[in-house]
């Protein structure tokens, strides 16, 4: 009875999850005509027409790019700048650790809708509006407080004997980081890479404010500036978001039992 | 090599002294150790060495040199831990490598130099192995060669043997006092384990709440013990101490000191100097035994007199059983005395 109730709990929670998801794969194969037919189910036959749409009518290849290259460069700025901080707070003695560390959680708090005006008009100032580069340093800052919260329970998590070793044989503080500690914590810059990867790929609310035309648009706002004048197209959604989602499952595939270690380390000694 | 020398060194965490001011000199080339119950300062001493962590006043002089400013890396120390803290993520080569590596040595002399302590440590089928694919012993031997690999000037050993099982633990003691006498290095060891202290130092230091109670040599330490801390920490089995009425009681004591006829007294006498007979003997005191205890060299007896605990040494094989009566012959020439509530040793003089 028991494996029953178990196996009819799972499939539950995996219809709740992944049926939005299948509803939207089926609806990028699905011809137009039928699209507005209910219930979603299968379709009469399969289409690429939606994907061609995209790729053909849309500049969506260059969002892709923008997508890809902001994405990147916050991870590797976040890790840059998020190892090193994770590292001093957790080995070093640094004054007022903890007051650090509740400002850097409380950052995270913050709603960022609260800061879309300011940070509007600074970038503007500074000559970034629509370009890569104002998305790149507004979630580099807003990722940086989950990175170092993770890196620094994975650093937290290493002995410290062997930050003394690595002093003692000679290593600067610097030197011990990035000879032993780095090494040692590469399955938590995995996960916080990826989290911070992840959540760039993702982001509307800044890309829809910061940018202007194709040349910075991510693929969120790409995807949700597609309806027309006349008609919601929603077999090239569908296809948009598919395409897109698929890279961010593959890694998630890849790197799932690493995401979960990073986010547990600390939780439980090992 | 080193001479080491502490001048006033304190350290305190928050406002509780860790190490009260120690002033003390260990000579160039000697093997050196703090021996003291945990918790009485002795790590944070060696920390202070190697400069992990940094004193609250006073000096410490590597010969000339000034050095509880210096970096760790500019001391010129190497240092073993408990934990040998090897790095997971390197092969036995290039843990051992690491502090040469760290330096800048040229490549060459690297592989000359690690070649030299894996052939004098037996590490050399083991070179391309990870820490995690070794045994206990073979951890602590990498952890050896990773510090003997760049001749420091002092070299640090934190409880290196503690973690190794009892066999394991007497095969290693031969080995670092070969280790010592191959290289001559100035060692500062530390441990709690009086009998590895006394087996392998040249000279020691009793170290208890902070303090050096006594340093000296092994022998003159356990013989000559300055207070009751330090007669209690040092030999095995530990020290008998007698307290109360009953000091005075024993055969041939009251007589040896008539200075403090009056005070409150301690007396000690190690159980090894203690004879057990079955049959009464002019001078015994009779004690009802509570535990037997053979060693197959020795047969430890432990009896109850007058509510005092007594343990001594009978011959192998002598009759005795628990609950039955045993006489304890206790020679007035071995006993010492201390206050009773100061414990500061008494002398008979």
């Amino acid at each position: 009875m028991r494996p029953v109730l178990r196996a009819a709990g799972l499939a539950l929670v995996i219809t709740w999850c992944l049926a939005p998801f299948l509803w939207q794969v089926i609806t990028s194969v699905r011809p137009a005509a039928e699209l507005m037919s209910l219930p979603p189910l299968i379709p009469t036959r399969l289409t690429a027409e939606h994907y061609a749409a995209i790729f053909a009518g849309h500049p969506f290849l260059r969002i892709i790019a923008n997508s890809a290259l902001v994405a990147a460069c916050t991870t590797l700025l976040a890790l840059a700048v998020g190892a090193p901080a994770a590292f001093a707070l957790a080995l070093l003695r640094v004054r007022g650790r903890a007051v650090i560390l509740a400002g850097v959680l409380a950052i995270s708090m913050f709603p960022p809708i609260a800061t879309v005006s300011p940070l509007f008009l600074a970038l503007s100032a500074l000559g970034l509006h629509d370009t890569l580069a104002a998305l790149v340093i507004t979630y580099t800052t807003f990722s940086l407080p989950l990175a170092v919260w993770l890196l620094t329970n994975f650093f937290a998590a290493l002995p410290r004997e062997l930050y003394a070793a690595a002093r003692v044989d000679g290593c600067t503080a610097f030197g011990a980081f990035a000879r032993v500690a780095l090494p040692l914590a590469a399955p938590g810059l995995l996960a916080a890479g990826l989290l911070t990867f992840i959540f760039a790929w993702n982001e509307f609310l800044f890309a829809l404010t910061f940018t202007a035309t194709e040349a910075a648009r991510t693929i969120p706002v790409g995807i949700a500036l597609f309806p027309g004048l006349h008609e919601v197209p929603y077999g090239e959604i569908a296809a948009a978001a598919v395409t897109v989602t698929l890279p961010v499952v593959a890694l998630a595939c890849v790197f799932q039992r690493r995401i979960v270690e990073g986010l547990t380390a600390g939780a439980v000694k090992g | 090599m080193a001479r080491i020398r502490f001048a006033g060194l304190e350290k305190r965490f928050g406002t509780q002294p860790v190490l009260a001011p120690l002033d003390l000199v260990i000579e160039e080339g000697e093997f050196f150790t703090f021996v003291g119950p945990s918790g009485c300062g002795k790590s944070t001493l060696l920390h202070l060495i190697a400069g992990i962590e940094a004193p609250d006043a006073g000096a410490i002089y590597f010969d000339d040199d000034r050095v509880e400013g210096l970096a760790p890396g500019a001391r010129d120390v190497a240092m073993v831990f408990q934990s040998y803290a090897l790095y997971p993520h390197l092969t036995v080569r290039e843990n051992i490598a690491f502090p040469l590596r760290v330096r800048g040595a040229a490549r060459a002399e690297i592989g000359r130099e690690v070649g030299r302590v894996a052939e004098a440590l037996g590490l050399a089928a083991l070179l391309d192995r990870r820490p995690r694919e070794l045994s206990g012993g073979q951890r602590q031997r990498v952890a050896l060669g990773r510090a003997l690999v760049r001749r420091p000037r002092v070299f640090l050993m934190d409880e290196p043997l503690s973690n190794l099982d009892a066999r394991l633990r007497l095969e290693m003691r031969e080995e670092l006092k070969r280790l010592h006498e191959l290289y001559r290095i100035t060692t500062v060891y530390v441990t709690h384990d009086q009998e590895e202290a006394m087996a392998l130092s040249q000279r020691m230091a009793v170290l208890a709440a902070g303090r050096v109670q006594q340093c000296g040599a092994p022998q003159q330490v356990y013989a000559d013990p300055a207070n009751l801390l330090v007669a209690q920490f040092i030999g095995s089995p530990p020290i008998n101490i007698i307290r109360g009425d009953a000091v005075r009681d024993l055969p041939g004591v009251a007589a040896l000191l008539p200075a403090h006829a009056n005070e409150p007294l301690a007396l000690g006498v190690r159980p090894a100097d203690v004879r057990v007979h079955f049959e009464e003997r002019p001078g015994t005191i009779p004690a009802e035994v509570t535990l037997l205890e053979p060693t197959g060299s020795d047969l430890w007896v432990v009896g109850r007199w007058r509510g005092q605990r007594l343990n001594g040494r009978a011959a192998p094989g002598v009759r005795l059983e628990r609950g039955a009566t045993a006489h304890f012959s206790i020679p007035s020439d071995r006993v010492y005395f201390f206050a009773a509530d100061s414990g500061a040793r008494l002398r008979s003089d």
